[in-house]
């Protein structure tokens, strides 16, 4: 497939860059940051983008969905990055969706996919434990009991927990912690008995909380996909999630890159622009080179997720394990080249840097997919 | 069928048929290419025969016009050729400045006189050339350059020194810059020339390299007549035409970047061998390793996705210039590893047991990679200026 955009492409790019800059840019991420609002987004601001279709991007049109592939999601997600917008796209969009398409029966799929992609249905996924990424370690108990299940334990780091209807639970039904069989996915709504949903606070200010689970009770259809056999679909979504968390950390590195860049042609010390200061030009002349094969390796990935390519894991871990090391390195950039300037919180580009931080962490950071990547690749 | 696939089948028989055996055999040294010319270095006979079959159907050259001697492919076309003869490991036939630097630059800015009498010989490999543009005080400040030349009515009379000529002792014409005027600022006044390295007056001598070959000489101008039938473009107007020939070598060099088909990961592990897991057994060559191959990686796509989009009309300016830094810096990356994974035997200078040194003599000529056709530093400062807009 040729690695350019298509016309169609190019518009969503820039009607997504309209729509998020005017509605849901940084101005809106510091009130809501400000307000202390627990669900981390503007419900009015989903609608009107639930309005233009987006969260049913990678939907297949037969459940609703505009069928555009993730191609398409991942521009949005890209601009979404440029501008910290404080959406539940990567939540319900991104992973909600996307898990209920890999692993729900042809009923399920029916029943939510529909919902979801009219804007109406929050669906958010609850797997890490422990303070890493880890999925083959899950330890939450769901015990059999008569017709249905019992699940017992805590999660972290759910994305957008306070404004789910529905958690995708990954849950032990065998095996031990460490194993990648015996896992199973379950459906759990938010309003479950025994379930408590706690509001969490990391540095990026968005939507996030943690769940406990007191022997929550759900029925036999509650599993998503098959019993102890979430694996393979849980597996080829996270690679999914991690493209498209890729391509928001694309947004994030390029947009605190060229902010920096025009901090260097105004701010003048010594009589001059500092933009003029090689030790400063050569570092920038890096990192746009970096940046330029950031963006081939998230296109790559994004198209080998729409044209199902056997090497998708291993394209997967690279564009997040490149997006980690490059987002890293430009928000790094970012606070340094605004001396004093990028350390107060009145300058946005701080916003940048804790925002990248955490879509970093999320599903595996830099360490967890480089070296993964490098098992995948022999070695 | 439709005519790519045609073109493919006929194309896949044609090579099977026609591209001798040792020709499929990987390049494993600078020996094994081929670059033609009126004595040719020819390491082994198989060489001219395939350069001949092949430049006979213009594919030397590929995506040349047929009326200048080349295949007249379209980029479609082109590419299948690419690929059909990759399946076989086919050698490229002829390697040449003439088709990566001088080529491009005749048909952009060359007469018609000029192109028909220069490029067919260049798709036949019958002449060689090389390229005077440094000189000892005109390095990375290349406009500095101040070889004369005087004009004596139908021709030029050329004094002064070339450095670092590649191939000079070797080639049949020079692609030249000099200076026809002083008067006006340093890039004004240049003029971009081609004369027979066989002229009196001209003198090379070899310099040797830290890899221990000679592929490079000074070169000497001692009244030396140029015809003005050979100035390329207008009197004192070559500046722009040099720099236009620096994308081509650019990217040409760039393309040392590419990652080599065997996995670096994959020999350290036969080497050193794997844990349980089957990860490498050194945790930090093997992270030095993987930041290599996701380079590697993201830089081929890179070279993709540039071609990709020129075909589909979006650009991206100074694309040569990030390729020329990245892929050179990456090829040294690889280098450097290829002594780490390979040991005492890949330190080996001379000798049958250590392939005569091929390892460390290419480590060290890949030293070169961030130095020729504009150093790395040339490039940050052109990408820095052109495409970040940053100021002087
Ligand atoms: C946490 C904190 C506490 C501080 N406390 C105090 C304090 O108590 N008292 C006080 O007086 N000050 C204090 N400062 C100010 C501090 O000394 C300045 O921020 C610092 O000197 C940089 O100046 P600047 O912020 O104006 O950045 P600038 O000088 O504008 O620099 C911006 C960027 O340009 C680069 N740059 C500038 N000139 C050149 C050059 N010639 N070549 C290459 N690069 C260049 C800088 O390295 C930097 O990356 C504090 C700053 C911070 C962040
Ligand atoms: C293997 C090889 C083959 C070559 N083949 C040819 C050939 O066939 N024909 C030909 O004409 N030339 C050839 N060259 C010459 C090559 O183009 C020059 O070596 C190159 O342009 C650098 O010039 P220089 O050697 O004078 O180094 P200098 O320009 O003196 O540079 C020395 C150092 O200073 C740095 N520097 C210079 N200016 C700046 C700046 N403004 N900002 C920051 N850093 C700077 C450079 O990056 C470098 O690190 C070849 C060189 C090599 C190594």
């Amino acid at each position: 497939m040729a690695l350019v955009l298509t016309e169609e492409q190019l518009m969503l790019k820039e009607s997504a860059a309209g729509l998020l800059a005017e509605k849901a840019g940084v101005a809106q991420l510091r009130a809501l940051r400000d307000a202390d609002d627990a669900l981390g987004f503007a419900p009015d601001v989903w609608r009107d983008i639930a309005g233009m279709g987006w969260p049913g991007i990678a939907i297949p049109e037969a459940y609703g969905g505009l069928g555009y592939g993730y191609t398409g999601l991942g521009l949005v997600l890209e601009q979404a990055g440029r501008h910290l917008s404080p959406v539940p796209l990567q939540s319900t969009v991104l992973l909600g969706a996307t898990l209920l398409n890999e692993l729900g029966s042809e009923a399920q799929k029916q029943a939510l996919l529909a919902p979801l992609a009219a804007g109406e249905l929050h669906v958010t996924l609850a797997l890490q434990e422990g303070p890493l990424h880890a999925p083959e370690d899950t330890a939450l108990r769901a015990e059999a009991e008569g017709a249905g299940y019992r699940l017992h334990g805590s999660k972290c780091l759910v994305l957008d927990a306070l404004a789910a209807q529905q958690f995708v639970v990954i849950a032990r039904t065998s095996g031990l912690p460490g194993d990648s069989a015996g896992l199973t996915a379950f459906l759990v709504p938010a309003d479950a008995a025994g379930l408590t949903v706690e509001r969490r606070s990391l540095v990026d200010a968005r939507g996030v909380g943690a769940l406990q689970l007191d022997a929550v009770q759900v029925p036999a259809d509650a599993v998503l996909g098959d019993v102890d056999a979430a694996w393979d679909g849980l597996s080829r979504s996270l690679d999914i999630a991690n493209i498209g968390l890729a391509a928001e950390l694309l947004g994030i590195a390029t947009e605190a890159f060229e902010r920096t860049v025009g901090y260097l042609k105004e701010r003048k010390q010594f009589g001059k622009v500092i933009g003029s200061f090689q030790g400063l030009q050569h570092r920038a002349a890096e990192l746009f080179a970096e940046l330029e094969l950031s963006r081939s390796l998230v296109l790559k990935a994004l198209q080998a997720i729409d044209a199902d390519d056997p090497q998708l894991p291993v394209l997967a871990s690279a564009a997040k394990a490149k997006l980690c090391e490059v987002a890293q390195r430009a928000t790094n950039e970012g606070i340094q080249m605004h001396g004093g300037i990028g350390m107060t919180d009145e300058y946005d580009i701080g916003f940048f840097i804790k925002r990248a931080r955490v879509v970093q962490h999320c599903f595996g950071d830099y360490n967890y997919h480089l070296d993964r990547f490098a098992r995948l690749s022999g070695f | 069928m439709s005519d790519l696939e045609k073109f493919r089948a006929e194309t896949r028989a044609w090579l099977e048929e026609n591209c001798p055996s040792a020709m499929r055999e990987p390049v494993r040294g600078f020996e094994d290419l081929y670059m033609g010319g009126r004595n040719p270095e020819v390491d082994h006979p198989d060489q001219p025969v395939w350069c001949q079959r092949m430049a006979e159907r213009g594919w030397t050259v590929p995506h040349w016009p047929r009326e200048y001697g080349g295949g007249g492919l379209n980029k479609e076309e082109a590419k299948v050729l690419q690929q059909e003869m990759a399946r076989i490991g086919a050698r490229r036939p002829l390697e040449s400045f003439g088709i990566s630097m001088l080529g491009p630059a005749l048909l952009k800015f060359g007469t018609e006189a000029q192109k028909q009498e220069h490029l067919p010989p260049i798709c036949r490999g019958e002449i060689r050339w090389c390229q005077g543009y440094s000189e000892p005080n005109a390095g990375s400040d290349l406009a500095s350059l101040q070889t004369r030349a005087e004009d004596r009515g139908d021709h030029y009379l050329i004094n002064g020194q070339k450095v670092w000529t590649s191939y000079a002792d070797k080639a049949d014409w020079i692609f030249c810059l000099v200076r026809t005027d002083n008067s006006g600022s340093k890039h004004e006044g240049i003029s971009f020339v081609l004369f027979d390295m066989a002229s009196e007056g001209v003198t090379t001598r070899p310099i040797k390299l830290i890899s221990g070959s000679s592929p490079f000489c000074e070169t000497f101008f001692d009244n030396v007549r140029a015809e003005k039938r050979n100035l390329v473009g207008e009197e004192g107007k070559g500046w722009a035409i040099a720099k236009y020939l620096l994308t081509h070598e650019r990217e040409m060099i760039s393309g040392f970047g590419t990652a080599p088909r065997t996995s670096l990961g994959s020999v350290a592990v036969d080497t050193f061998g794997a844990d349980a897991s089957g990860r490498l057994r050194n945790g930090i060559l093997r992270h030095t390793i993987a930041q290599y191959q996701l380079d590697a990686l993201a830089f081929g796509a890179t070279m993709s996705r540039v071609g990709d989009e020129a075909k589909a009309g979006q650009g991206l300016g100074a694309a040569s210039s990030i390729f020329k830094y990245y892929g050179t810096e990456l090829n040294k990356r690889r280098n450097e590893l290829n002594l780490a994974v390979g040991g005492e035997p890949a330190l080996g200078w001379d000798g049958d047991v250590y392939e005569g040194g091929a390892t460390s003599r290419d480590w060290l000529r890949s030293k070169g990679n961030s130095i020729e056709g504009g150093t790395s530093e040339v490039q940050l400062n052109i990408i820095a200026k052109r495409v970040l807009g940053l100021p002087d």
